[in-house]
């Protein structure tokens, strides 16, 4: 747990009038976003900043260059600038890794296609320990496009490691082939996917999915499968709402259950810089000095 | 014995006989495996059985095999060749020697080139660069639809007749019906063999690897195996409207094998491959996005290999290809949707295959005849046999050998081997193309 530790250390910080620290003074750090994002850009450029970094934001929009071309191009022409971190964000599974085997310094995965988003699964995890406490014998219910959410995998992985029951909850067109051996118990009703949840994760619905036939239309999907108060019922009076942004109103969650006082939407907004500082942090001790 | 660049356009000249002595001959087709003695004039096996001794025949060259195997070329029913288009991937010339060096001495080059082999000129192209270049047999088949569109009918009559060996879509599918209907009805008036890739393109929808707990895992995008079973079973009801002689290029799932053993029972003229790939390998080997195992169809599950080594084991799966797809850097280092689909095999075929022989589960014989006979029976060469009077297309293979695949020592112009590093029980020591040493394992 000790980088849950260091992040709520690093929470603390940052709430402090002075919220600068040392720990990367000298060091650069890209970030490296071959897909638009707004808060998860935002809070490693924040994260790296607070602790006396050199940052520089790279967006390379996958439009303007061939697709593919450019990742290990990239790679090799920013590994020349000595950068000490990258944060890479992609929009293919398996391009971070990819990347990674191409440089020399440490890289941080911000989110690579379908596949994973660790940082969003440790900040979701550090939220849900400041309110509940403890992890093992908590029932997690994960709701929505599980089948291209790498938010929905991250999490999984996590939860599962630090004893949460976790719970999946989708129609069965997006709910993904074989979802059932990750280690979740799925379902395809709210009501009943919801039951007795202490935790309650709801994920973005893109828009590209009602143009693929996943999903006949917004409508149907919020009557099924949007978070209202009656659903939310269904959870325990304690459960916790959360959302990994940006949110649709009214296409997966209600605005009043957004903005309600279950909501801890902006809380884990707060807790993504910290846990971004503190990853950051915990790389820095085993860079090289020399 | 020197292999150099063979780029004379004259007849060789008339070349001694040769008797490779003191071997195990192992004829697929009729069943044969004793030991004994070949003799080699004019290109073509002039004799073989147990009096074919070392001076048994007046002036001749002998070649001692030391009882190691010797058997008909093999003969490669699918090899992506980059020529033309895509030079710098591979040509005749390169793809040949990886033949050669794999025991392959026939290779089918498909259709899928820049510009597409849909063109009696085009025949003619390759045929002229592969007398001119290479070093093995090289048939092309040729597009069955214009530029592989799926759209119009090519001219099959004409391609046939410049030299097609038989006609295909490449790795496209045609999805209408219709098309596929009218194809097969009027290859069948020359007899023509269509030899269909099978994926459902929207069923398939963009998928890059086997649908399942694995590309769910990796965040990958599935393609279901009823993506390809769907397509034989249509297919099949059309082999049955009209006739025509139908080969599934590849299969890859026991679902589809099953659809073929139907078919078989009720006597319909249609047949299957397997590519070496989905004999070997499956999804898992993947790990952590490995591109060199992307290819089409995906690997599958391990049931559904399992259910392939069955399917060659029994015969049901008739022939065993390659699949050589050369693929260079610039297609394959990339995100793992993003890049090419596509494994050299030619040179790994043989090597791989006999994994299968040494643990058990097929027997030399059937995997010879997958590799040889039986490509040659359903392409109508004469290849394929030991026999008195076919061709001198052979090799020695030593099936004990033990040996490791190096991708710098491939001679295929690109390395996007699935089998890096892999250690191997057997190959090829000497091939022969028209009683001509094209290959001498060195």
């Amino acid at each position: 747990m000790s980088l849950l530790d260091l992040s709520q250390a690093a929470a603390e910080q940052s709430r402090q009038v002075e919220k600068k620290s040392s720990h990367l003074r000298g060091r650069t750090l890209i970030n490296l976003f071959f897909e638009a994002s707004t808060r998860t850009q935002s809070s490693f450029e924040l994260a790296g900043k607070r602790l006396g970094a050199d940052v520089m934001n790279m967006s390379i929009p996958t439009s303007s260059i061939k697709k593919g071309e450019t990742l290990i191009d990239t790679a090799v022409t920013l590994n020349a600038m000595r950068p000490d971190l990258l944060v890479v964000r992609h929009h293919a599974a398996g391009a971070v890794e990819l990347l990674s085997q191409k440089v020399d310094c440490s890289v941080i995965n911000a989110g690579d296609g379908s596949h994973e988003h660790p940082t969003q699964a440790l900040l979701d995890a550090l939220t849900i320990r400041r309110h509940k406490e403890r992890f093992e014998g908590l029932t997690v219910a994960i709701c929505g496009d599980i089948m291209h959410s790498r938010v929905a995998r991250s999490n999984i992985l996590l939860l599962n490691t630090v004893g949460a029951r976790v719970r999946v909850v989708a129609p069965s067109t997006l709910l993904g082939e074989g979802v059932d051996r990750l280690g979740v118990e799925s379902f395809t009703s709210m009501h009943e996917g919801l039951k007795d949840a202490d935790v309650v994760m709801m994920l973005r619905l893109q828009r590209e999915r009602m143009a693929s036939s996943l999903i006949p239309s917004q409508r149907e999907y919020f009557h099924f499968y949007g978070l209202d108060a009656e659903k939310l019922a269904r959870a325990k009076d304690d459960a916790i709402v959360m959302h990994p942004g940006p949110m649709n109103r009214g296409v997966e969650i209600d605005a009043h259950v957004a903005d309600g006082a279950r909501s801890v939407i902006r809380e884990q907004v707060e807790m993504g810089v910290a846990v971004r500082m503190a990853v950051l942090q915990a790389l820095a001790c085993h860079l090289p000095n020399e | 014995m020197e292999i150099e660049d063979e780029t004379e356009t004259a007849p060789l000249p008339q070349r001694k006989s040769l008797s490779l002595v003191n071997a195990r001959l192992v004829d697929p087709a009729s069943g044969l495996d004793a030991f004994g003695g070949l003799l080699i004039a004019n290109g073509t096996i002039a004799d073989l059985g147990m009096h074919i001794t070392e001076g048994s025949v007046e002036g001749t060259e002998s070649l001692d095999c030391g009882g190691r195997t010797v058997a008909p070329g093999l003969i490669d029913m699918m090899v992506f060749c980059g020529e033309p288009g895509h030079e710098h991937r591979e040509t005749l010339a390169t793809a040949s020697r990886a033949a050669a060096a794999g025991g392959v001495t026939t290779m089918c080059c498909m259709p899928d080139t820049d510009p597409v082999i849909d063109d009696v000129a085009l025949v003619d192209f390759i045929l002229r660069r592969a007398r001119d270049t290479a070093l093995v047999h090289v048939h092309p088949m040729a597009a069955m639809t214009r530029e592989l569109k799926g759209e119009d009918m090519a001219e099959l009559g004409l391609l046939r007749d410049a030299g097609a060996i038989a006609f295909t879509n490449g790795k496209a599918s045609v999805a209408n019906a219709k098309l596929m209907r009218n194809v097969l009805s009027y290859a069948k008036d020359y007899g023509a063999l269509i030899v269909h890739h099978l994926q459902d393109a929207d069923l398939a929808d963009n998928g890059v690897m086997n649908e399942g707990e694995v590309a769910t895992r990796l965040g990958l995008r599935g393609i279901p195996t009823e993506a390809e079973t769907i397509m034989l079973d249509r297919d099949i009801r059309l082999v049955e409207l009209t006739g025509g002689r139908y080969h599934a290029a590849q299969i890859s799932c026991r679902a589809s094998l099953e659809v073929i053993q139907t078919a078989k029972a009720r006597g319909l003229p249609v047949t299957c491959g397997v590519s070496i790939n989905h004999l070997t390998l499956n999804e898992n080997d993947i790990g952590p996005y490995r591109t060199f195992f992307k290819m089409t169809p995906p690997l599958r599950d391990e049931d559904d290999r399992q259910a392939m080594v069955e399917g060659v084991a029994s015969g049901d799966i008739d022939v065993i290809v390659s699949a050589h797809d050369p693929r260079g850097a610039e297609g394959k280092r990339r995100p793992f949707a993003e890049a090419n689909d596509g494994a050299v095999g030619l040179e790994t075929m043989l090597g791989a295959g006999l994994r299968l022989f040494h643990n058990g589960s097929i027997t030399l014989h059937r995997l010879l005849n997958a590799l040889s006979a039986r490509p040659a029976e359903l392409l109508r060469l004469g290849g394929g046999r030991l026999v008195k009077g076919a061709p001198a297309d052979l090799v020695l293979i030593d099936l004990e050998m033990p040996w490791t695949v190096e991708p710098g020592d491939l001679r295929s112009k690109s390395k996007n081997t699935p089998f890096d590093e892999a250690r191997f029980e057997g190959r090829a020591l000497v091939t022969f193309v028209a009683g001509r040493p094209v290959y001498h394992y060195a």
